[in-house]
């Protein structure tokens, strides 16, 4: 029996409150418990945490096999969802 | 759904993004050649982590205070946690951690020639986290901005943990030259015996470097091993001076021309042995590492048996 046979887990950390959990890596473990051990270990030496998640990466679906993608394409196209699309008179104060 | 990109349009985006300084990520298209060296890269630099921990772990029982012994074990800590945030970047590009320590100890795969040398006493401890760390993180500095993403963001982990290597390195020595006669002694002769190693871990001479044009335009190397050489001996020599130790090389000498230190010539035949698995440690690195890997084997066995029963509690509750 090897490692091989464990799962890969993708790991996230929540830096410190007030802050989102951010992928850092992956690791391989057994189970849960022992993923989320491991991530303890490996990716937070140094207070890099104060919460940890792990997740199976074959349970992770992701938006299509490369960053570069029309799926993103409905997003690009829309100019007007930005505040720099409209034009105020600079004498406008607040805005 | 689009249409297919064909394989020259897949190339053409992928030189782009390298062009524009932009991250290659893991499930981009990308040439079999930039995969194949990037997995070769990745994997010698993880595994020169890993057995980069024996040479200091030699000392860990043998530390001369608690303070010391904490530290170090800090240390090599540290240098497995490089190895598996490698292990993790190397996975990403469809290999397998577990084939790739089975490499390793099949002696398929190599690990820096530095740490097939021996740690003869505790001032080796002290010069190994000045010089060799301090190589290391000549070498890993420029890699931080690595066009292929997942290496990149580990080397940028590793680089800020291993500045606490070199200091305490250092600081250890410093410590050591304020002592007894003998103690300095030990400094220097650690010293004489690390220095050339030290300059031989940036690899062959440019002109005997054929990848590194390629290496240099997929911008997965950003310095030639003869830039980063000569970074590393400018920046050390003030810190022998700082230190009161002595380089053993008479042809170490300022150049106010060049505007830098010109150094003699580096044995390479000592470096091709070693890399030939000649070197005074090599059979030792790979058994202990097999051994290690062995004596784990039940704890790795009682791992999955226990997740399997706790797998078959769930499904009958
Ligand atoms: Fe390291
Ligand atoms: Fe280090």
């Amino acid at each position: 029996m090897s490692t091989h046979d464990w799962p890969l887990y993708e790991v996230f950390v929540r830096s410190k409150r007030g802050l989102n959990h951010v992928h850092v890596g992956s690791l391989h473990a057994a189970d849960d418990a022992m993923a989320v051990h491991n991530a303890r270990d490996v990716y937070t030496r140094r207070n890099e945490g104060v919460s940890i998640w792990v997740v199976k990466a074959a349970d992770i679906t992701a938006s299509s096999p490369d960053e570069k993608d029309p799926f993103f394409a409905p997003s690009a196209d829309k100019v007007y969802r930005h505040p720099t699309f409209y034009d105020i008179p600079d004498d406008v104060p607040h805005m | 759904m689009t249409a297919q990109l064909s394989e020259v349009d897949l190339e053409h985006h992928f030189e782009h993004t390298i062009e524009h300084d932009q991250r290659i990520e893991p499930r981009d298209w990308m040439p079999d050649g930039y995969r194949k060296t990037m997995i070769r890269q990745i994997a010698q630099h993880a595994h020169s982590e890993i057995i980069g921990m024996q040479p200091e772990g030699n000392w860990i029982t043998r530390a001369p205070s608690l303070r010391r012994k904490a530290i170090l074990l800090a240390k090599v800590q540290d240098e497995a946690g490089h190895g598996l945030y490698l292990y993790s970047a190397a996975e990403t590009l469809g290999v397998d951690r577990a084939d790739l320590t089975e490499r390793l100890i099949a002696g398929k795969q190599k690990y820096s020639s530095i740490f097939n040398y021996p740690t003869l006493s505790f001032a080796d401890v002290g010069v190994v986290g000045w010089l060799v760390d301090g190589a290391a993180i000549c070498n890993q500095v420029p890699l931080c901005r690595s066009s292929y993403g997942p290496y990149a963001r580990a080397m940028i982990r590793i680089c800020k943990e291993e500045s606490f290597h070199q200091r305490q390195g250092f600081e250890l020595l410093t410590m050591m030259m304020r002592g007894t006669d003998a103690q300095r002694q030990m400094v220097q002769d650690a010293t004489n015996r690390w220095w050339w190693p030290s300059l031989m871990m940036f690899g062959p001479p440019d002109a005997d470097s054929p990848n590194t044009a390629q290496s240099m335009a997929w911008k997965v190397k950003r310095h030639t091993n003869d830039e980063l050489r000569q970074r590393f001996v400018d920046m050390s020599v003030p810190q022998a001076e700082a230190l009161g130790v002595t380089f053993p090389d008479p042809d170490l000498k300022w150049n106010p021309g060049r505007g830098h230190y010109d150094f003699g010539e580096i044995d390479w035949a000592e470096f091709k042995e070693i890399l030939r698995g000649n070197g005074p440690c090599n059979a030792e690195r790979i058994a202990h590492r097999k051994q290690a890997h062995d004596e784990g084997a039940w704890v790795r066995e009682a791992a999955a048996a226990h997740a399997a029963k706790q797998r078959d509690k769930e499904l009958a509750a």
